[in-house]
């Protein structure tokens, strides 16, 4: 299968074969296999979803695979705890570190494991000396005893890697660690993984930086929909066979879009930026159009969103609806104005768990179920009734607690919610993220349906499928600025990808 | 509906109740009376108003532990204009009562609402700045009950429909929070803000607005009580009602109001608060020491916190294995 000659004289440091991993409904792994060398770093590719983070999970003891097997040096071995794995040698630095803020940096270095004088007390003496001296072997210029609290992402992160020589761990897990940090920060970070390097460390990094992926890897795998699809060496391949790979996939899914008829612009946004989000937002949404917004995570999608509904306010830009300047400042005004936004975070940020489910739909509609300022219940029994009858709730009565429902059923309660508002424009951050297939068909169903009655759609979504198979156009966004608009006749899924990683054009192609 | 009464908290206080008034009359047959209960109830309505002030409050997650110091600082305020200006007529005085207590409870609402404080922090704050007012007003001195005049210290008392004055404005208070909690928007609000903060955001609710709306609520409802108490008790000084606030929100607790939030009722709260009651007035009467009064009221508060742990307990296990479906 592999024909390299640089590391198949090593023995691998671990290997992971036939892992599998299932959540009811989901298959999110399924015979993944993945093997890191010491002293070379292996990057792992794959779109959001594709299944990167459960095998993350896997391997730091946070998830325990259904099936296959992990070796350490030649030895089967199972993660049942994360101290589990960390003892094993086996560390991960993520794109946030979780470290604590009010610890000073050597006591995050040592925590868990410090050093105990004889009567069983902390050597404050050797772990601060330690502490210095391993900052000291990776370059960082932190005096141990500042708390964490006082330094930067590019700093912390050097401290999570302090940590994981601390440990003497055998393999890095780095998650998107650049993800926050700025170009300078990012060449230190690459200094530091060529000293990991040096060190003998097998390093696992994950990344949707191509530039990264080529200057600092040595071997890549690349997944999809929860499966290897292929592996090899950084130096025999490019970053087209590595798009491919992703994104090629068979078209396994139907998705149930009707030809709706296209209006007059309903919503023009000008000029929209925020000091630190996004910037330059400019698009027009049309009546019975879904619009679909395509980016890696953390592209700046849904904090734009969350502007544009009043949550935050953008520094500048101007809204029209229907043509008339529109001020949006509340989420109040927003609905006021026909706007609804059904955000991402089901849970956080959608269903009041603890209210029923009449209730959760009447929420945004209390005006009109009342009457001289008291609710009629009848009309919000009434109202509650009409829309979660169209979207197909299963609850066995509407005075049950939301929170007794399902993912799916109580995604069908919040957007029943925005829909008896009768909005003009419904924004879906993520709308099928994590509910079973099931539910996503309904809810694919009911977008397209909402559509062709001439309501206008915007739909953030990371799913390339998602968004090629319901979008009528899409904008792709990246690092808060749109970088790509796209058509639905000229949608393939690696032009998406190509824009939002910041690649070029497909090659021979003009745009 | 009837289902969910039977499996609700309400019942099971109710039950609770009615045990301990079995042993009680069992040791001391009088306490059952009607006349009794009825004494028992009046005695309780000061609780039960700042009760449901406190559960609106704590609906929204927040709390406010200045009720008593604002009880105590209203009280003063409506004594002290009896006093030195005779001719005001009561009622202006009670509505000066509400009034006042609402501004200040306004206060709270504005600090946690505008400078994002931590609700315990602000509540802490205010409770010592209004003690400390009172005793700036009052100089130290008490206004003791022949400074009062006689209607400001009977109305209260006075019998309307075989029943104290008292004991109708506190039905009245229930009722009209009935219909606030479960009739009107704003009511839906408290628990929604409560219940899920991220979510109101979202529905277009403000949710800074309304804590500031629960807090004014709870400031009136200390400031009628503050009249009430001063004038139930005929006398006013800077330290009545002392520790007070320590007895409603454990009322609320013992009512089922989640700290955590978004849950409870108005008749959990008014249950809480009877049986609080019943326990202070029917202790004595069975002859246990003021000492064991405070051990046993103890016990029943973490009881009562221990069983709805267990209730909040079971619901996040559900939560869990959803949460990890969603991963």
């Amino acid at each position: 299968m592999l024909h390299d000659t640089t590391t198949s004289r090593i023995a691998p440091a671990i290997t992971l074969e036939g892992i599998s991993k299932s959540f009811p409904g989901v298959r999110a792994l399924s015979d993944v296999s993945l093997t890191l060398y010491p002293g070379s770093v292996t990057a792992l590719v794959g779109e959001n979803g594709a299944g990167k983070s459960t095998l993350v999970k896997i391997l730091t003891g946070i998830y325990k695979p259904d099936g296959g097997s992990i070796r350490i040096n030649g030895t089967a071995v199972s993660f049942p705890t994360a101290h589990a794995a960390s003892k094993a040698g086996v560390t991960a630095i993520h794109q946030e570190t979780v470290l604590f803020d009010d610890l000073s940096v050597a006591e995050n270095i040592f925590i868990g494991h410090a050093p105990k004088t004889r009567f069983g007390f902390v050597d404050w003496a050797f772990v601060n000396e330690k502490a210095r001296a391993l900052l000291k072997e990776i370059g960082a210029d932190i005096d141990p005893s500042i708390r964490l609290r006082d330094l930067g992402i590019a700093n912390r992160h050097l401290v999570a890697i302090a940590r994981a020589l601390s440990i003497d761990a055998q393999v890095v897990i780095m998650d998107e660690p650049t993800a926050a940090l700025s170009h300078k920060e990012i060449h230190e970070l690459s200094e530091l993984v060529e000293k990991l390097k040096a060190a003998g460390k097998a390093i696992l990094f994950i990344s949707h930086k191509f530039d990264e992926i080529f200057r600092i890897a040595d071997r890549y795998t690349v997944f999809r929909d929860g499966r290897m699809v292929g592996e090899g060496l950084i130096s025999q391949t490019t970053e087209d066979q590595l798009v491919r790979m992703m994104v090629g996939r068979d078209v396994g899914q139907v998705f149930p879009k009707k030809q709706a008829e296209i209006g007059e612009p309903v919503l023009t946004v000008a000029g929209y930026r925020h000091p630190t989000e996004f910037e330059d937002i400019n698009f027009e949404l049309r009546r019975g159009e879904i619009l679909g917004f395509y980016g890696l995570v953390g592209a700046g999608r849904s904090e734009f969103m969350q502007s544009l509904f009043g949550v935050t306010k953008p520094s500048a830009g101007a809204v029209r609806i229907d043509g008339n300047i529109a001020v949006i400042r509340t989420p109040s005004e927003a609905i006021a104005q026909g706007i609804v936004y059904v955000p991402e975070e089901r849970g956080r940020q959608g269903a009041v768990i603890g209210l029923p489910i009449f209730q959760n739909v009447t929420l945004p509609s209390l005006g009109q179920v009342s009457r001289k300022g008291f609710l009629r219940m009848a009309r919000e029994f009434a109202l509650a009734r009409e829309y979660t009858a169209r979207l197909d709730l299963r609850a066995a009565s509407l005075d049950q607690d939301v929170g007794t429902l399902s993912g799916g059923n109580q995604q069908k309660v919040v957007i029943a919610k925005w829909l008896a508002t009768k909005p003009k424009v419904i924004i879906l951050d993520e709308p099928t993220k994590g509910i079973d297939i099931g539910s996503k068909a309904a809810v694919h169903a009911f977008m397209s349906e909402l559509a062709a009655e001439g309501l206008s759609v915007i739909m953030v979504s990371s799913e390339i499928p998602e968004i090629i198979g319901m979008a009528d156009r899409v904008i792709v966004m990246r690092e808060g600025r749109i970088v790509g608009r796209f058509e639905r006749e000229e949608l393939t899924a690696e032009r998406l990808v190509r824009a939002a990683a910041g690649i070029g054009a497909v090659p021979g192609e003009g745009a | 509906m009837l289902t969910m009464f039977l499996r609700s908290r309400e019942l099971l206080l109710l039950v609770a109740i009615a045990a301990l008034l079995v042993v009680v009359t069992w040791r001391f047959p009088g306490f059952i009376t009607l006349a009794n209960l009825a004494n028992v109830y009046n005695d309780t309505s000061i609780l039960i108003i700042l009760a449901l002030g406190q559960m609106v409050v704590i609906l929204t997650r927040c709390i406010d532990l200045s009720m008593a110091a604002n009880l105590a600082l209203c009280g003063m305020v409506a004594a002290m204009l009896n006093f030195y200006v005779p001719g005001l007529p009561v009622l202006l005085l009670v509505l000066i009562a509400v009034v006042l207590g609402t501004a200040l409870g306004a206060i709270n609402g504005l600090l946690v609402w505008k400078l994002d404080i931590p609700p315990i922090v602000v509540t802490l704050g205010t409770m010592t700045i209004f003690r400390g007012t009172i005793f700036l007003l009052s100089g130290g001195a008490w206004i003791n009950a022949h400074q009062m005049s006689d209607l400001f210290k009977s109305l209260p008392r006075g019998i309307v429909a075989g029943m104290p004055v008292l004991s109708w404005l506190s039905l009245a208070v229930i009722i009209a929070m009935l219909v606030v909690m479960r009739r009107t928007p704003t009511g839906r609000a408290f628990y929604a803000v409560g219940g899920n903060p991220h979510a109101a955001v979202y529905t277009g609710l403000d949710v800074g607005y309304t804590r500031f709306k629960a807090y004014c609520l709870s400031g009136g409802f200390a400031g009628l009580a503050g009249y009430l108490w001063v004038s139930r008790y005929a006398v006013a000084y800077v330290d009545i009602a002392a520790g007070f606030e320590l007895d409603v929100v454990a009322a609320c607790v013992i009512g089922g109001i989640s700290i955590a939030g978004g849950v409870g009722t108005v008749p959990g709260a008014v249950l809480g608060a009877l049986f609080l009651g019943i326990i202070k007035n029917a202790l004595p009467v069975v002859n246990i020491s003021p000492f064991a009064q405070m051990a046993i009221s103890g016990t029943v508060i973490i009881i009562a916190v221990a069983v709805n742990a267990r209730a909040e307990r079971r619901k996040g296990r559900v939560i869990l294995k959803r949460a990890e479906h969603v991963a």
